[in-house]
């Protein structure tokens, strides 16, 4: 299978500037960076992509069972950072990785550190659930909950529509009887990908981290507060954490500028 | 309206109606309304939602967040879903989240959110109304239950026919001294038993009896056929093992069988195999099977033709033709059934042809080789095969080089 087309590769922006991956995270598509690109394509050749069960990937590739734990979409990541080294012929990426997608490219950078020149970590967090003095700022009973919030809402999605977004782009008229048209989601596979993300433990994969790390959160974060900004900077030797003053869990939609631009002072920094 | 001039009480309703003020429509509506800045603190509330809730109005206006007031699992879904869609489209429509009222009551809520913009479309306000949910919640939950539920049986109905379709194969083949067996069984549906069957098995006289076959139809009706096939094989050879008549003898079983009035039949490929020292041989007896395909040790291959045989179990005497086929050291013979040479390739089938150009590329003419590209052969093919598929390779090994 191709990784390009598997994972809806769309790569943009000035062709002679550093290589940036941008990740989502769980919850929508890479829709989710439109407000960024812009900015960042100026000065960035700009790779964008949807993981697999999300947008436009193929959901032909997608698989309970694979997809259950970060590693297979680490394992993607590393697929797609392999092969636009080839394509754009650079020897390696920034990736920048928004919620659960900056532990995606921890697990990626750990396993290949060579494919990274740096890393972005767009609000993180290792671990949601508090565990003893570490606080995540959930319990389990909450995860559970947004499962149930997950099983209530189908934001658009009915299993009929499925071929047509998938595979009838040319046909829009279909897609946009639907209300909710971004971020559409399998039940199934938000089920699986929310477990994944919100059942995970990295906390001690973050000191495996060998590349400049910059830690970009959010000064109000219900999903990744504060101390766990702090958690990760100190864990990941030698990396650098701003505070971006937006609220909420995606300041790339809340804050644009300014969350492109800290992304840019840092990938442009010579090190 | 008609006939009311004049009529005191219907005057009184229409200035009533008129003094229903903006003002007091926004407070006392049947639904809730939340006013929010783009921080999400809330602005403005009404007072329909303020008694749902059981807040002063001062206890939430530029003090709490509209997710402030939501379940921790509708925070996270809010803070995932609902706010970077809202954001992204300026609207979302008919969320379902849950609000907790003053004293912890979760009240289920139907949600609707515009943004305002200013005019160079930076966010100014989002505007939020709230509906009461509960009769509509647990309708959806019954529906859910419902879904949860057929999901379950389906589940079940896959256990079922995978168990079925176990039983209708044999669960290990005999070993054949001197003979290298491979077998593969496709299939389409998980949720249906298909009418693909093979089997081996000893004869009285140190033969082996070996046959595939595949019956018309799918589930329920054709597993009970498949099974009275195979059983009919075995038992015809026991009492004469010569293909032709084994064959003959199914015929007319299955004349007699009628499936609900429903002719039963099926293609089937039988053969005796006689194993010598320098290999062996194999008589067979087809009614209607695609022809074998026999691949030698040095590369070359062909199709052993039974041309004219025709279906089992239609005609009272049905025409069995057969053929004989000699293996040597190195020598394959392979038995399938149709949903190989007609899956679907783009809009084409595969085909008989195509079969054997493909079996000329093989590096190894060993049985279970053979079996191997074939399996890949069909995962190649993906959906394309949609019928089940059985395949049977019979090889004599070659002997090893030192």
């Amino acid at each position: 299978m191709d990784v390009l087309s598997r994972n809806n590769v769309v790569v943009t922006g000035n062709v002679d500037g550093p290589v940036v991956v941008l990740a989502h995270g769980f919850g929508c598509d890479q829709n989710l960076w439109r407000l960024v690109v812009p900015a960042l394509a100026e000065k960035c050749r700009v790779v964008l992509f949807d993981h697999v069960g999300a947008g436009r990937s193929d959901l032909s590739a997608w698989d309970a069972r694979r997809y259950s734990t970060l590693d297979a979409y680490a394992s993607d990541v590393l697929d797609i950072c392999r092969e636009i080294c080839r394509e754009l012929d650079v020897r390696d990426v920034v990736f920048v990785g928004h919620s659960v997608s900056a532990m995606i490219g921890v697990l990626a950078v750990a396993a290949e550190p060579a494919r990274f020149g740096k890393l972005v970590l767009l609000t993180p967090s290792p671990r949601y659930i508090d565990d003893g003095d570490y606080r995540g700022g959930f319990s389990a009973a909450d995860i559970e909950e947004l499962l149930d919030s997950l099983e209530s809402n189908y934001l658009g999605w009915s299993a009929t529509m499925a071929p047509v977004i998938v595979g009838n782009p040319d046909r829009p008229e279909l897609g946009e009887e639907l209300t909710n048209s971004f971020c559409r989601t399998d039940p199934e596979v938000a089920r699986v990908f929310a477990r994944a993300t919100f059942l995970s433990d990295n906390r001690a994969d973050l000191e495996r981290v060998s590349v400049p790390t910059l830690v970009l959160e959010c000064a109000q974060d219900v999903i990744a507060p504060r101390e766990v900004g702090a958690f990760v900077h100190a864990r990941i030797p030698g990396s650098t954490l701003v505070t971006l003053d937006a609220t909420g869990h995606c300041p790339q939609l809340s804050a644009p500028e300014a969350t492109a631009a800290a992304m840019l002072r840092f990938v442009t920094d010579t090190l | 309206m008609t006939g009311v001039t004049g009529d005191e009480p219907d005057r009184d309703a229409v200035s009533a109606l008129l003094e229903d003020s903006a003002e007091d429509l926004y407070e006392n509506a049947p639904c809730g309304y939340l006013s929010t800045l783009p921080d999400g603190h809330i602005a403005k509330v009404n007072g329909t939602l303020l008694r749902w809730l059981g807040y002063q109005r001062e206890e939430l206006v530029g003090r709490r967040r509209f997710a402030d007031l939501l379940s921790v699992g509708g925070k996270l879904y809010h803070e995932t879903h609902f706010a970077p869609l809202l954001r992204m489209q300026g609207e979302v429509r008919g969320v379902a989240l849950e609000m907790v009222a003053a004293d912890g009551r979760r009240l289920p809520m139907l949600v609707n959110s515009t943004v305002k913009t200013s005019g160079d479309g930076e966010p100014l306000l989002i505007r939020t109304t709230v509906f009461d949910a509960r009769d509509r919640r647990a309708y959806e939950r019954e529906l859910l239950r419902a879904r949860q539920e057929a999901e379950r049986e389906r589940d079940e109905i896959r256990r079922l026919a995978t168990t079925l379709q176990r039983t209708l194969l044999p669960p290990v083949l005999p070993t054949v001294p001197g003979v290298e067996i491979a077998t593969h069984y496709h299939h389409a549906s998980p949720f249906e038993v298909g009418g693909d069957f093979y089997d081996v098995f000893p004869l009285a006289d140190g033969r082996w009896g070996v046959f595939l076959g595949d019956v018309c139809g799918k589930g329920a009706g054709a597993a009970a056929m498949t099974s009275l096939t195979r059983y009919t094989l075995r038992s015809a050879a026991v009492y004469d093992p010569d293909p032709a008549a084994v064959l003959t003898n199914l015929n007319t079983v299955l004349n007699q069988e009628q499936d609900g009035g429903q002719p039963g039949f099926c293609t089937v490929t039988f053969g005796v195999l006689a194993v010598d020292p320098d290999g062996c041989t194999l008589t067979l007896a087809s009614g209607g099977h695609p022809p074998g395909l026999l691949l030698r040790a040095d590369g070359t291959v062909e199709y052993v033709e039974t041309p004219g045989g025709q279906l089992i179990g239609i005609l009272p005497d049905a025409r069995v033709v057969t053929a004989t086929v000699r293996l040597s050291a190195g020598d394959t013979f392979v038995l399938y059934s149709d949903g190989l040479i007609e899956a679907r390739v783009g809009d084409t089938r595969y085909s008989e042809q195509e079969l054997l150009e493909f079996a000329a590329t093989l590096a190894s003419t060993a049985a279970a080789d053979v079996v191997g590209a074939l399996v890949d052969l069909l995962a190649g093919f993906g959906e394309g095969v949609e019928d089940d598929t059985a395949v049977l390779a019979l090889g004599v090994p070659a002997p090893r080089r030192c």
